[in-house]
């Protein structure tokens, strides 16, 4: 098992170098002068040269990618365009609340979907079935941002029950702040993340549903929640938790849209920021940075099998 | 699929109905679920709207000064915008550009999948170098890359359209090399090879054809997305040119004056989200009737 936990680990390595490779071309590769472009239309001769510089340009493209890659393994994203500050310390800056909607997004979208998966699967072709597949055809097809004013209209402006934009810390503004403002983000954004997990789990439980040792469970008289619980769910939790880690792509993409409705400063909004100025460094650190947290946490979910799930032997 | 070739197995097709498994007709996809002759129905709707719609709205940059920001009435259905603009007519014109984008987006996206999977599902030397190359397109966020790439070519229909489909082809590439792998093994491709058969003639007509209900059901799932994504680029500013009345620029117009307006964001937003659940619906209904084995697992 050491083995394959090594081989896995070490199969990381080139789908991140693919990443990073990418995100160098990205640039290198773009019609016209990437300076000029990252500079604007109003640049003068000395601005462009500036960026060129400060990108490394001017040298042949295999030393730039060596010394690009060289850095990256350092920590080091670069020297942010506008603002003159390390790429690392901008996006220190803004973490915190990227960070806790996602948690509060993966947390609430867990303890809403799942209960309807398995409540969908035991309950086939009932109105809750029914109501849980309409849900996640609708969360497909609404987009994110639309919903998120739905929101702010009924809840925020109309019954005034909740904050229509904005973000508190829960460390320096306290926690009951921090929810009320959190709330309509994490809802906003876990509609397409529940649509898909609530699908999911109505799949893998409605097979597991079928299998022998159910069906004996039942006869030998289980109650039909540890039926659920203890047999339905637990051995169909493989796909489960696999595309939850999937999902983290979609929740990544709604961050951005959901940080920019609610006005929250996270890292959603220094993209935004970063491509209105065009300051290429940060949007090329975001990009890596993402594309890390992606590939980790599928890598820790693979992990977590070959650990927890005796069944699983390689 | 390869499985029609033996008659007593009953296994995939024993709970759909009597009819033959062959019967993929439009009529009868449409008898077996009634949710993809609505969705199919709006469809049309929203085509024949993009299409004939514009001759019959006013000019959809039209100023008004004086009407500005107006709620929907007898004279504006849909309101007007902060420059007076005829919400109507901006909503009709904007169905254009969202079709085109994901019509455009789902065959560009599947015929280039189409060719790397093929190719790299049958050449084992090609296929490790491509699935990596594939996995890591996969591991950055699409919308990311698409903001990214537009910051850098600048934003036009053509590159908002790559911009999109470049996300989306490893999705298709994965399909398509799974397929090919699975079908590799069949005799049929072995009694091709044996029989002398060039590697271009054994893909287009022995592997080719295995692709296209998975492709089609997966085409319809990448226009749905494709439109989704053509609009929060617009709504984030990072998308087509603001002259362009697409639904993403108008929403995003609308968010200064949500509070006083917004119908302004609804109108397109409900739109779109028509539009899109019209696509994923029919989407569902052809992947139960042509692929009955993902069917079965969702």
């Amino acid at each position: 098992m050491l083995a394959y936990i090594f081989k896995r680990i070490l199969a990381t390595v080139p789908v991140m170098g693919v990443v990073a490779l990418f995100v160098f071309l990205m640039l290198r590769l773009s019609p016209g002068d990437p300076a000029a472009v990252i500079a604007g239309d109003y640049a003068t001769t000395e601005d462009i040269a500036r960026i060129r510089e400060n990108l490394g340009l001017n040298d042949p493209i295999v030393v730039q990618f060596t010394k690009w890659v060289g850095q990256l393994l350092q920590g080091d994203l670069g020297i942010s365009i506008f603002t003159n500050l390390p790429v690392t310390t901008l996006i220190a800056q803004r973490l915190e609340p990227t960070l806790l909607l996602t948690l509060t997004t993966i947390l609430f979208t867990v303890a809403v979907a799942i209960p309807l998966g398995v409540l969908a699967a035991w309950k086939q072709g009932s109105l809750i079935d029914r109501g849980v597949m309409l849900f996640s055809v609708a969360g497909f097809s609404i987009p994110v941002f639309v919903l998120g004013y739905i929101l702010i209209y009924v809840l925020a402006i109309q019954l005034k029950v909740l904050p229509v934009q904005g973000y508190k810390s829960p460390f320096t503004d306290g926690l009951w702040p921090f929810l009320r403002h959190i709330a309509l983000p994490t809802i906003t954004l876990s509609v397409i993340y529940i649509a898909l997990i609530a699908r999911m789990t109505r799949a893998s439980v409605m097979e597991v549903l079928q299998e022998d040792y159910v069906r004996t469970a039942r006869a030998k008289g289980q109650s039909e929640f540890k039926v659920l619980m203890k047999h339905a769910l637990r051995n169909a939790a493989v796909p489960i938790v696999t595309v939850i880690g999937l999902g983290i792509a979609l929740l990544i993409g709604g961050v951005v849209v959901t940080e920019s409705v609610y006005n929250i400063p996270g890292l959603g909004r220094l993209v935004l920021d970063a491509v209105l100025k065009r300051d290429y460094p940060i949007i090329q650190g975001l990009i890596l940075l993402f594309s890390f947290v992606y590939i980790l946490i599928n890598l820790l979910i693979d992990l977590a099998y070959t650990i927890f799930d005796p069944r699983i032997r390689y | 699929m390869a499985s029609d070739a033996n008659p007593v197995d009953f296994s995939e097709s024993a709970d759909t109905t009597l009819s033959s498994r062959k019967d993929v007709s439009l009529a009868s996809i449409m008898w077996r679920h009634p949710s993809v002759f609505w969705g199919g129905l709006l469809l049309v709707v929203m085509v024949i709207i993009a299409v004939i719609g514009p001759l019959f709205t006013v000019d959809p940059v039209a100023l008004n000064p004086i009407k500005r920001l107006k709620p929907p009435s007898a004279e504006f259905w849909f309101g007007t915008d902060f420059l007076g603009r005829d919400v109507l007519a901006r909503v009709v014109h904007g169905a254009r550009v969202s079709l085109v984008v994901g019509l455009a987006v789902a065959v560009i996206a599947v015929v280039l999948g189409l060719v790397i999977g093929l190719v790299s599902g049958y050449l084992r030397w090609l296929d490790a170098i491509m699935m990596r190359v594939m996995d890591g397109l996969m591991a950055i966020p699409g919308i990311l890359l698409a903001i990214a790439l537009i910051s850098l070519s600048g934003a036009t229909l053509v590159t908002v359209i790559v911009a999109i489909v470049i996300p989306e082809i490893p999705r298709v590439v994965r399909l398509v090399r799974s397929v090919v792998l699975s079908v590799r093994e069949e005799p049929y491709v072995e009694a091709a090879i044996a029989a002398g058969t060039r590697l271009v003639p054994i893909l287009w007509r022995h592997i080719l054809p295995n692709t296209i209900a998975p492709l089609i059901v997966q085409a319809t799932y990448i226009c749905g997305s494709a439109m989704l994504t053509e609009a929060i680029l617009g709504f984030l500013g990072a998308g087509i040119p603001p002259e362009i009345p697409s639904w993403g620029n108008i929403m995003s117009e609308g968010r200064t004056y949500f509070q006083l307006t917004p119908w302004i964001i609804f109108y397109p937003g409900i739109a779109l989200a028509l539009t899109v659940l019209a696509v994923n619906t029919v989407g569902d209904g052809l992947r139960d009737t042509l692929d009955p084995r993902i069917a079965r697992k969702m």
